[in-house]
């Protein structure tokens, strides 16, 4: 998608980014930078070319959405750090300054403009600002903790911060106070330096009784940087992010960046932004109408019931039809293919009602028809597992949503035998799931069940890495998970774990 | 997709609350919205689940018994969970009340020997001729001239028959004079200030625009909190021994909130019975969000656990300052109102609680060995025993002790909060001046400038005051220096209203003051906003 716009407008021609009606000033000349870390204070002065543009905004994209994942699957800090590393170091990598690495500047503008970049395309709506905050928050406070003391403590200085410093004579007359405050800490307070800030800026540390508290100000210790600087990152985006929006009907009359833009924004619509949907990988597969039913035994509960309850009624409802479209598409059925499937599959109305009816719905979700904002995204992006828990839920007669959530327990363990998964110990283990609400640890639990001699092939051969065998929270990577277990003899490589744009 | 178009708008709010969860709680994504359908994070449940309830109210004064807690399904506890603890009022109260007059006579009621506080003439006397409804809509509104502060924000009545009717919302307090008149509520509580006006809720298109905005700071200590240490009386009744419980609590809690957090207007409240509210009235402080109210209840709170726990003081050493402060404040409580006064030891089962928190063994055999020969030891002598028995124990850790005993004193006299009512900006609390159904006493503002003195045994009743009117009238005397005299001026009321009246001026004073300021800085600056 974004090739063809780019090469609407002449992808070498270099843009100027009009600071009166834009983001970015004129100006060529860029100071340098001198921390690797960066509050984004200031919006990006220089030039670059609409291709930079928007491969710096895809490869921030990128680690964005891995981010939010890790996010998603609850992984800790240090988790997700560790996770993060390679995808950072590939996409965007930032040298310490003591490195004096010759790239330190270039990979600092990457950095600076990739951000200005997306919050363009994340400012448009409340939802999408909110993420794009929570996220790069979480990326700086990532890059925080991964920078070394010194270059730390002279970022800390130079951010501009509302924190006034609390000078040698007050710390001298507070000293036990601030002492006792930092149970004992330290022991001589020369190691030690404060800030006083409005107590409302670190209301953690007030709850927890970790500062010492004078007329409305907090005495936070040096050593509680962390717990300042990055709620005050995401304040200031927030805040930014906000002043954006409103500057953003603006950019419309630049019609080579609106395009790339909203497909950005697309890209990050679901917290799966990290789902390819692209097949390329299923080398092979017949993916086709007449092949569904074939297929659904790779396909998660919520869509082998959809299959099912297709099959046995002639019929689905609008949401049952969204979520399955999607899904096959996701898949890699085509829309021709799709429109057969559905045809087909309502095998009780007749051609007129179902072109009437039907058709339709089925093209716009696969971009075919619509807005040129979906046409240009293709369509919506299949339905992860969290929007499938989260929206929607099924009423009577309504056969979409999450089997393991949606249905009562008597109902879900039917399901799950007429699809083969009659092992005590594993219902029993579903139905613990279910009661602490853990519903994907549910379905993973299905799933590693069902495919329980193939994951142990691949672990055993070392073919597959931990990264592919973990926790599922997508309907279309559990069936291509599936697939691939599946056909082992057939696929030759396997690429996952690695984030695409799709288009 | 066209058709889909209503369903997915019906759906927006679902979709929105569904994410917004899972943002909050990462950590459990697919738990957070199970209450079917309905997954409004807690802080702004109230919105949307009251449909069943406030609906019932806004008709007229027939309202049914709908106080039914045996139906888990409807999430009633957020509508009650808000009503304030201090109240079970006994069930033959208000049953058998008529219905009243929709706009009674100017009555000239006069009390006899059997009025009682509940008695409806008794109400409608007091909010008629007592209640200062003026300083209560100048606190509220922060100004003379009516504005959304005191116009968006929600009443809530508990009706003769216990219904109770959320929501209700008046421009000015003539209105809400009236309709407290109109339905004789047994009291009526104060929520907060609302984006838009409470009546209107229904009728907005998206229910986000209903929210939350502006709320006093508020605490909640109620003495059924101390039952476990309180030997001189139980459940709802109160003497000047246990009376100190309260008096601690409002120390130790008003210098925190004064030198820590800097607030300055903060008004505590008799409820009634037997415990105290705080309203902490700053501007800066009515603003502040949830997270923002949960760290200052967290910085006070330090007995956590209830009366089962093995040690329900679990604090940090050395002591944060604030724990230190509080510590120095209450050991003379401690030596008189405790030791002395509650003698919470005497009996056998009762020195075993003592024991278990005291560190080493050896100490502790000598100590029950010593007890349990010398029956009905006071307190007192218990308390020191511990030292002196500790000097010939072999081996103790002498900090340990010292720690233990911190801990002590700190459980038995540290105030117990009931922390809900601060963590949440759409809290309801009773309002002040509203009559006690069981006691009939009013809820008077407290001075703490002289809080020794205060005796809630002494706080007048509304039949008290309803006699001292007609007493005054007997006298004869009606204006003074050509103004009338107000009733309230003819009772022991008075220097409650008083107080009341200066602590709403300053209060006035300051926020006008910041108003005309901020107003000023904006002519400044021209067109910079
Ligand atoms: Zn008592």
């Amino acid at each position: 998608m974004i090739k063809r716009d780019i090469n609407r407008v002449d992808a070498n021609r270099r843009t100027i980014l009009n600071p009166a009606r834009k983001q970015f000033a004129t100006k060529a000349v860029e100071g340098e930078y001198t921390h690797r870390l960066n509050f984004y204070k200031d919006t990006p002065k220089g030039d670059i070319t609409l291709e930079q543009f928007e491969q710096w905004a895809i490869d921030r994209l990128r680690v964005l959405a891995e981010l939010e994942a890790c996010q998603f699957r609850n992984k800790n800090s240090v988790e997700t750090a560790a996770h993060m590393k390679p995808l950072l170091d590939k996409y965007l990598p930032l040298s310490a300054s003591t490195l004096n690495s010759p790239s330190i500047q270039s990979e600092r503008q990457k950095d600076h403009y990739s951000h200005f970049i997306l919050r363009l395309a994340f400012s448009s709506t409340e939802d999408l600002r909110r993420r794009f905050a929570r996220v790069e928050t979480s990326l700086f406070r990532i890059r925080f903790q991964a920078d070394d003391a010194r270059e730390r403590q002279s970022f800390v200085e130079n951010m501009g911060l509302e924190w006034e410093t609390v000078g040698d004579e007050e710390k001298m007359a507070l000293s036990e106070e601030l002492r006792a405050a930092g149970g004992g800490y330290p022991k001589r307070m020369e190691d030690e330096s404060w800030f006083k800030v409005d107590w409302e800026k670190v209301p953690e540390l007030v709850e927890g009784r970790r500062v010492f508290l004078k007329g409305g100000k907090a005495y936070v210790p040096g050593r509680e940087q962390l717990g300042l600087v990055v709620p005050e990152f995401n304040s200031r985006l927030e805040k930014a992010l906000e002043v954006t929006s409103r500057a953003l009907p603006r950019l419309d009359e630049d019609d080579r960046l609106t395009p790339i833009l909203n497909h950005l924004s697309q890209n990050f619509t679901t917290p799966d932004a990290s789902y390819n949907s692209s097949t390329t990988s299923l080398h092979g597969a017949d993916i086709s109408a007449r092949n569904v039913d074939g297929l659904s035994s790779s396909f998660p509960i919520c869509m082998q019931h959809l299959h099912r309850s297709l099959r046995r009624d002639a019929h689905l409802k609008h949401y049952g039809r969204l979520q399955y479209t999607l899904f096959l598409k996701g898949i890699g059925l085509n829309l021709e293919e799709c429109l057969v499937f559905w045809r087909t599959g309502f095998s009780k109305i007749t051609d007129d009602q179902f072109n009437k009816e039907y058709r339709y719905n089925v093209r716009h979700a696969y971009g075919d028809v619509g807005g040129d904002g979906n046409r240009r995204g293709n369509g919506y992006s299949p339905f992860s597992c969290q929007k499938i828990l989260m929206e929607h839920p099924p009423g009577p007669g309504e056969a979409h949503g999450c089997p393991y959530r949606h249905f009562s327990m008597d109902n879900l363990s039917a399901l799950l035998q007429q699809v083969g998964v009659k092992d005590q110990e594993v219902l029993r283990g579903v139905k613990e799931d279910k009661e602490k609400q853990k519903f994907h640890l549910a379905c993973n639990r299905v799933f590693d069940y069902v495919h329980k001699q193939e994951i142990k092939k691949v672990k055993d051969d070392g073919t597959w890495t931990s990264n592919q065998l973990e926790t599922l929270v997508h309907p279309n990577e559990y069936f291509k998970r599936s697939y691939l277990l599946k056909n082992l003899d057939k696929v030759p490589k396997v690429e996952q774990g690695d984030v695409e744009m799709k288009g | 997709m066209p058709h889909s178009t209503a369903i997915r708008e019906d759906g927006a709010m679902l979709v929105d609350a569904g994410n917004e969860n899972a943002h909050m709680e990462t950590t459990e994504v697919t738990a957070a919205p199970v209450s079917e359908g309905n997954g409004e994070s807690q802080e702004s449940n109230g919105l949307d689940n009251d449909i069943t309830m406030a609906d019932v109210g806004v008709e007229g004064a027939n309202i049914p018994q709908i106080k039914d807690e045996a139906k888990p399904d409807l999430k009633l506890e957020d509508l009650f969970a808000d009503i304030d603890s201090d109240e079970e009022f006994p069930s033959s109260t208000g049953q058998d009340m008529k219905v009243a007059p929709s706009s009674p006579p100017e009555t000239n009621f006069h009390v006899g020997p059997s009025s009682r506080a509940s008695d409806p003439e008794v109400m409608r006397s007091f909010y008629q001729r007592l209640f200062p409804w003026r300083y209560l809509f100048q606190w509220l509104n922060h100004s003379p001239t009516p504005s959304k502060d005191f116009g968006h924000r929600e009443f809530a009545f508990t009706l003769q028959n216990d219904a109770y009717l959320r929501y209700q919302s008046f421009p000015t307090f003539e209105t809400l004079r009236k309709d407290v008149l109109r339905l004789m509520p047994s009291r009526f509580e104060i929520g907060p200030v609302y984006s838009t006006n409470p009546r209107d809720r229904k009728t907005l298109r998206k229910a986000s625009a209903f929210k939350p905005i502006a709320k006093e700071l508020c605490f909640d200590i109620d003495l059924t909190d101390y039952d476990d240490i309180r030997t001189c009386c139980d459940k709802a009744n109160i003497c000047n021994k246990c009376w100190q419980f309260i008096t601690m609590a409002i120390k130790v809690i008003d210098v925190a909130l004064r030198d820590d957090f800097g607030f300055k207007h903060i008004m505590w409240v008799y409820s009634g019975r037997r415990g105290a509210h705080a309203w902490v009235c700053d501007k800066k402080t009515r603003l502040m969000d949830d997270q923002k109210r949960r760290a200052i209840a967290g910085y006070l709170e330090v007995i956590k656990g209830g009366a089962q726990s093995d040690k329900r003081v679990n604090v940090k050493r050395p002591l944060h300052p604030h724990v230190a402060r509080s510590l120095d404040t209450l050991k003379s409580h401690f030596q008189h109102d405790i030791l002395q006064d509650q003698d919470p030891w005497e009996t056998d089962e009762k020195f075993d609680r003592l024991i278990k928190l005291l560190p080493n063994q050896a100490l502790k055999d000598a100590l029950r060995k010593k007890w349990s020969s010398a029956p009905g030891r006071a307190s007192k002598a218990k308390w020191a025993d511990i030292d002196v028995l500790a000097k010939t124990t072999k081996g103790l850790d002498g900090q340990a002790l010292l720690e233990a005993k911190q801990d002590i004193v700190l459980e038995y006299t540290y105030p117990r909060l009931d922390i809900e009512v601060s963590k949440k900006l759409n809290h309801l609390l009773k309002s002040p001046f509203v009559v006690h159904p069981g006691t009939g006493r009013v809820c008077v503002p407290i001075d703490t400038r002289n809080l020794n003195a205060f005796d809630p045994l002494a706080v007048p009743t509304v039949t008290e005051l309803l006699a001292d009117i007609d007493e005054w009238t007997e006298s004869g005397e009606d204006s003074k220096d050509g103004k009338r005299i107000q009733d309230w001026e003819k009772t022991s009321l008075k220097p409650y209203v008083e107080y009341f009246r200066s602590f709403v001026l300053s209060l006035m004073k300051d926020e006008m003051g910041t108003t005309t300021k901020v107003k000023r800085e904006q002519d400044d600056n021209g067109i910079e906003f």
